[in-house]
């Protein structure tokens, strides 16, 4: 075995050109395909005219302009008007009041963010415990039919959103769900849950079920066996569940621009519709993508190890 | 207690049995009642949330219930929806531009995707590290997505064209990748397949994974080819994975809706108009409630029939 790694032609090793090779290629393709998102984090620093520069800019002076844009609503006043004004105190008052505008108060953004947040982790919560209890019971007792309520879990989640979005309408509006936390997280909820009673009857089948059985034995009812023995064990699986539920719910956008219109919409349905004066203001969308989009990138490499599991619901184990 | 022991019981069999004896709670609920509390919640989330609407959906898509005329009585009109949008060669149009768009992002993205896990399988210095970084696209949203693209592909002020002009010399602002009818179906394509090339990736790495070295080295002591090696190993080997990401591939695109309908929404005219979109505006713009209902029953039994031959062709696979 060891004579056959150390030949030049072993499969297992791969020739150190062939391997350049491969490296030079990938390398090019990950820096072509992640150019788009540092264009939009680079974006997120232009002033509004170099945003929309021809040709495009690559190398700019940094502003926080957008950022200003992205969290206040502004009016645009006379020059006069805004020399008759007590000095600006704040950098943002400064920098907006360069463009003759003043600032005339807080923009959407931050509740449009907390309903992110609230229906995330809201519908994360319900539909991990949903899941975890489902989950072990496929995983540890004989359910009749237990397949076809398996397939039956999972088939609700492959129903197109837009298709499902009609009669939720119609029932939401019966019930005054439209528009609210509770309908939100009810709906995402739903939909995770298919996804989180197959990942944890994954992670779950995995713990042997001898250590159970020794608690049984030692007297622990199942429910003891389950919160002191399993669910320690199941820590990490239940983790990286939460984490793709929360992800789903974070970038989901067929059903809050069907279902919320306002006091519940999430961010989504919003970063679109960030205009400034004639037409989208791009500085202030991109630098609203780039704080969408960094908890994913954190979420991204901390799950790294699950990502395959999470994409093919349990089915694919590594 | 008496245990009535039959003749040819095996040892294992009673060991079986003990262990089940044993297994039994004393105290506490019992097994049985603790397997249905524990699914019954998630099943009736499921009915309420999934099931119960779809049924009401059924019922209404024999209706001629419209929204915007909520004062007209709801009749019932048999079978006119379907009918309606069975004949509608707009609707065929729709279906034949969804069709086009799943098969060419499908195969775009098998082909990327295969040809990038062959590659990190070689498992270069940093594979790991770049692998991740490929792997982002995916994990965005897609309506941010589709959002973003739409500046990057703006004829003037957007870099993509900037690039292409700079390789081709093609002036950056005489095109318009969303705007013009021959290009907007392939824009969308070209987006999707950013995105989702990493998925299939990903799986097919897993596949290549599995298959343990002495395979090739038992091709090696045969002297098959490399070329060989390929095609009559890899390839087999990989194929369930692949296919399943082909499903799942497939059966999301189908019902693409978010991002196309944030980088076009369907146009130019209906160019990139996918079956998602038509359902869209004929429920939410139009609330043409009853004959959406119709579409949207259609949009699953088709959804669900694909679904079905794919899994038997998947367990085909892996069977051989």
């Amino acid at each position: 075995m060891t004579a056959a790694k150390s030949t030049a032609h072993s499969i297992v090793e791969a020739s150190s050109r062939v391997k350049m090779f491969a490296a030079a290629i990938v390398i090019l393709y990950a820096v072509t395909a992640i150019a788009p998102l540092l264009w939009i984090v680079a974006t997120a620093f232009k002033s509004q005219s170099d945003a929309i520069a021809y040709p495009p800019k690559a190398v700019f002076q940094p502003t926080l302009e957008g950022y200003v844009d992205l969290f206040t609503v502004r009016t645009r006043q006379t020059p006069d008007f805004i020399a008759s004004l007590p000095p600006a105190t704040t950098w943002y008052d400064k920098l907006v009041r360069k463009h003759d505008m003043v600032i005339a108060g807080p923009s959407k953004v931050v509740p449009r963010f907390i309903n992110s947040l609230v229906v995330g982790f809201g519908s994360t919560f319900l539909a991990v415990l949903l899941g975890t209890l489902s989950a072990y019971a496929f995983s540890r007792f004989r359910i009749p039919l237990a397949d076809d309520l398996l397939f039956f879990i999972l088939s609700t989640r492959m129903m197109p959103p837009v298709a499902v979005a009609i009669p939720i309408y119609l029932m939401y509006r019966q019930l005054n769900l439209t528009d609210t936390w509770t309908g939100m997280i009810l709906l995402y909820t739903a939909v995770n849950v298919s996804l989180a009673v197959w990942l944890l009857k994954g992670f779950i089948d995995e713990i042997p079920r001898e250590y159970e059985e020794a608690a049984l034995v030692d007297g622990y009812t199942r429910l003891q066996a389950l919160r002191k023995v399993v669910l320690p064990q199941a820590v990490t699986g239940i983790a990286a569940t939460a984490i793709f539920c929360l992800i789903f719910s974070w970038n989901e956008y067929a059903f809050a621009v069907l279902l919320t219109s306002g006091d519940a919409q999430t961010m989504p349905p919003f970063i679109p519709f960030i205009i400034g004066e004639g037409g989208q203001d791009w500085p202030a969308v991109a630098a609203a993508t780039t704080l969408f989009v960094i908890p994913i990138v954190l979420f991204t490499i901390l799950l790294r190890r699950h990502l395959l599991r999470g994409i093919t619901f349990g089915a694919v184990r590594k | 207690m008496t245990a009535i022991i039959h003749p040819d019981s095996s040892v294992d069999r009673v060991a079986a049995q003990t262990s089940f004896r044993v297994a039994k709670p004393v105290r506490g609920l019992s097994d049985r009642a603790i397997a249905w509390l524990f699914v019954t919640p998630t099943i009736a989330l499921l009915l309420a949330i999934n099931i119960f609407p779809l049924i009401w959906m059924i019922r209404l898509s024999f209706t001629s219930l419209n929204l915007s005329m909520s004062y007209l009585p709801m009749r019932f009109v048999g079978l006119d929806n379907y009918i309606d949008i069975l004949t509608d060669e707009d609707v065929w149009y729709r279906l034949q531009a969804t069709a086009r768009f799943v098969i060419s992002t499908v195969a775009l993205q098998v082909f990327i995707g295969f040809g990038l896990a062959l590659l990190i399988n070689r498992q270069f210095r940093s594979h790991s590290f770049w692998t991740t970084i490929i792997l982002l696209p995916m994990m965005l949203s897609p309506a941010v997505v589709g959002n973003f693209w739409t500046l990057l592909l703006q004829p003037q002020i957007g870099p993509f064209n900037y690039v292409v002009g700079l390789f081709t010399g093609i002036a950056p602002s005489s095109f318009s990748m969303t705007g013009e009818v021959a290009l907007a179906p392939w824009t969308i394509v070209l987006v999707d397949t950013w995105m989702w090339a990493p998925y299939v990736m990903l799986i097919c790495l897993a596949g290549l994974r599995s298959i343990p070295d002495y395979i090739y080295e038992a091709a090696e002591v045969d002297r098959a080819s490399h070329w060989r090696q390929f095609w009559s190993i890899t390839v087999p080997m990989v194929m369930p994975f692949l296919m399943l990401a082909v499903l799942f591939r497939a059966i999301e695109n189908f019902k693409m809706f978010d991002m196309v309908n944030l980088l076009t929404s369907g146009g130019p005219g209906s160019t990139t108009e996918l079956v998602s979109i038509t359902l869209k505006r004929a429920a939410f713009e139009k609330w043409r409630t009853g004959y959406s209902s119709a579409l949207a029953i259609i949009l699953f039994v088709t959804v669900f029939g694909a679904a079905n031959i794919y899994v038997k062709t998947l367990n085909r696979v892996k069977q051989r």
